[in-house]
């Protein structure tokens, strides 16, 4: 993963809430076995028409939405599914962060392995940002803020050791795998008891 | 010193940390029991090959095919290729994959092969106190044993094949305390449909929800597990119900359950697990279960929910609901009774246990499926199918004109074909009314087996206490 410790873009803003993750990537397209190319069916069923061609009027299709990195959605982004596809095609697609009032669970988590910002602000910023599609944000990811071109700036959540793991590109299996001796004094301990 | 009050989520969390969450990073927590399916697994044993990693603890590790499966009998069993090629691929890529890592695979034609929710509980696997992770969202289904299940990412299942652990925050607490008695016809489906209505489907994030209660206790471990399984539909990481005599009941004999002098010694840790009386929650939400009435959704999320007897809610002004709306082919302040119905489903890890298929075999027996309308039912496991046709109710499906197929995820999200035609209207015991969740453009109402039934015989939305 690379390091990120910036990002500056316009916005795309897809007025919808409950966004889950089977409108971000639908069932059909998990058959896949690799991470790669997902991006292309990226919100397929509301992108595309019967026929295959885009839908003219999606935000994605148009022309204004190309090359924006940063997707604002109405509140409660990627509930549902666990799939991690979902992280897979915002990012395959080209997107480098998700701005919402509320973020899932799961999907946060999987966006954070996957170098996918997830950005949880005030319903005031989240306001200004949904009335404003193409806005020019900026993201520190130290000062875990984000500034809107008013130079108004808000603040969302981000722990310390994903900011630290986002800004080192560090992975978090490495991590883990340091933790050796510890899981394995923890796998003695529960073999002679029960641990209490 | 005597330890403060915990509940059963600390004591399971706290006896599971192989490291303590700190200020700078979150907890490392042990995985007992890892399960894991063709269709989140693959990338991550991918990663595996790439650093040259083994599976750290294979004998904890489980695997089934359910979601890209077959449900048609003769492309399980009678030697017909799998329709979809891409599905037949991760099929043999799972085969694969735990052949060369030397995992347990109940595999296609396993006699004892089914939903992977559906399967831990019913092997004994999932047990009391054990924390289970699954590459599915559905594994809070588990924690109606008293467990601490919950879903997680590829990326996550790679970590946990690798080193048996995960890196989580701790979640907040949340307890919703039922109390009442269900009436007739009223179902666990329907409390915790009630439920998701009540706190939203966002209503749970970041927290663990604890199922308690005098409603809750007097439930059967079936029903337990159809209310646990919805928790991650009001947004919760997972739901957990504490083990009673219940859950011992449904645990004795079962095939991985402990046995003889490790029973009594699991027996004895189990009755440590309840939440000790003055332990506190973050948020607390009561219900009154004698109140409710059968529900089903009428939007595309499963928050989206209203009595069966009641109009379908105006928002005046809500574009988001309003388009909700326009896709459901709805108009506000109709009745959702008597809408007609196309497709009738009756499965999935919510509702396709066997007493699932009872509920529904109870209104379709000496009945037929309305003319015009597709039903089928689709057994959790090929345990659940074998039991229900040694009960004959297969020949109650069969004779009232459903579709009665092998086990499997099914209809509730069409990945293997088993698809609702577009702009069809479909009563489903699944747990999910996402826009195109059961095939481009087709339109879920979610209920319970007996409204499902009920649905199915007048072909139109039904109260099933107008056939009881």
């Amino acid at each position: 993963m690379d390091p990120i410790k910036t990002l500056r873009s316009r916005t795309v803003v897809l007025p919808a809430s409950d966004v889950d993750t089977d409108q971000i990537i639908p069932a059909r397209f998990l058959t896949t076995t690799t991470r790669s190319g997902l991006g292309a069916n990226l919100f397929a069923d509301w992108r595309y028409g019967g026929d295959g061609a885009p839908k003219a009027d999606f935000v994605l299709n148009r022309p204004e939405a190309q090359g924006c990195a940063i997707l604002v959605a109405g509140n409660n982004f990627g509930c549902g599914s666990s799939r991690e596809h979902a992280p897979w095609a915002l990012t395959d697609y080209g997107f480098r962060a998700v701005i919402s009032t509320q973020i899932a669970d799961i999907f946060r988590s999987n966006s954070l392995k996957n170098g996918l910002l997830p950005v949880i602000v005030d319903p005031g910023t989240h306001g200004w940002l949904m009335e404003h599609p193409g806005a020019e944000v900026a993201i520190d990811l130290e000062s875990a803020s984000l500034t809107l071109p008013t130079g108004r700036a808000a603040h969302f959540p981000l722990e310390p050791f994903a900011k630290y793991c986002l800004m080192n590109g560090v992975d978090e299996l490495g991590f883990l795998l340091g933790k050796e001796p510890q899981i394995r004094d923890y796998e003695r301990r529960r073999a002679a008891g029960p641990v209490r | 010193m005597p330890s403060p009050p915990q509940t059963l989520f600390e004591k399971v969390w706290h006896r599971h940390e192989v490291a303590a969450e700190t200020p700078d990073t979150p907890a490392v927590l042990y995985v007992d029991l890892h399960l894991i399916h063709e269709v989140t697994s693959p990338q991550a044993f991918t990663v595996l090959r790439e650093r040259g990693l083994k599976v750290r603890r294979p004998e904890l590790t489980f695997a089934t095919m359910d979601h890209s499966t077959p449900t048609r009998t003769e492309q399980v069993f009678g030697g017909a290729p799998i329709a979809i090629e891409a599905a037949a691929r991760q099929v043999r890529e799972l085969e694969v994959n735990c052949a060369d890592f030397g995992v347990e695979l109940l595999g296609l034609r396993h006699a004892r092969r089914g939903i992977v929710h559906i399967i831990g509980p019913e092997l004994g696997l999932t047990q009391p106190g054990k924390t289970v992770v699954c590459g599915d969202s559905h594994t809070s289904t588990h924690g109606a044993l008293g467990a601490l299940a919950f879903g997680i990412g590829t990326t996550e299942v790679g970590h946990v094949l690798a080193t048996q652990c995960l890196l989580q925050g701790k979640p907040r607490t949340l307890a919703i305390n039922v109390s009442g008695r269900l009436g007739a016809g009223v179902t666990a489906k329907d409390l915790i449909l009630a439920i998701i209505g009540r706190i939203g489907v966002a209503g749970g994030t970041g927290h663990v929800i604890e199922y308690r209660g005098e409603t809750i206790r007097a439930l059967d471990m079936d029903q337990r597990m159809t209310v646990c399984n919805m928790s991650i539909e009001a947004g919760a990481r997972a739901g957990m119900i504490a083990p009673d005599e219940t859950t011992y009941a449904y645990l004795a004999g079962r095939p991985r359950a402990p046995h003889g002098a490790a029973w009594e010694q699991a027996l004895e840790q189990w009755r440590r697990l309840p939440t000790d009386a003055g332990a506190g929650f973050d948020r607390e939400v009561d219900i009154d279960a004698a109140a409710l009435e059968p529900m089903v959704t009428y939007g595309t999320n499963p928050g989206m929910v209203m009595p069966i007897s009641a109009a379908i809610p105006q928002r005046p002004g809500d574009a988001v609901f309003a388009k909700s709306l326009a896709y459901m082919g709805f108009e506000p302040g109709r009745p959702i009774a008597e809408q007609p119905v196309d497709v009738v489903f009756i499965g999935s890890c919510t509702n396709g246990r066997l007493s699932d298929l009872r509920d529904a075999a109870s209104l379709l027996r000496g009945r037929k499926v309305a003319a015009g309308v597709q039903m089928l039912v689709v057994p959790g496991s090929q345990e659940v199918k074998r039991q229900a046709e040694a009960e004959g109710l297969h020949e109650v499906f069969l004779q009232a004109g459903a579709q009665w197929r092998e086990s499997g995820c099914s209809m509730c999200l069409g990945m293997n074909g088993d698809l609702v035609p577009k702009g069809r209207y479909a009563v489903s015991t699944s747990n999910r009314n996402f826009e195109g969740r059961q095939g481009v453009g087709a339109r879920t109402l979610l209920a319970s087996p007996l409204t499902a039934a009920a649905s199915a015989v007048r072909g139109r939305v039904t109260d099933p206490r107008e056939l009881m």
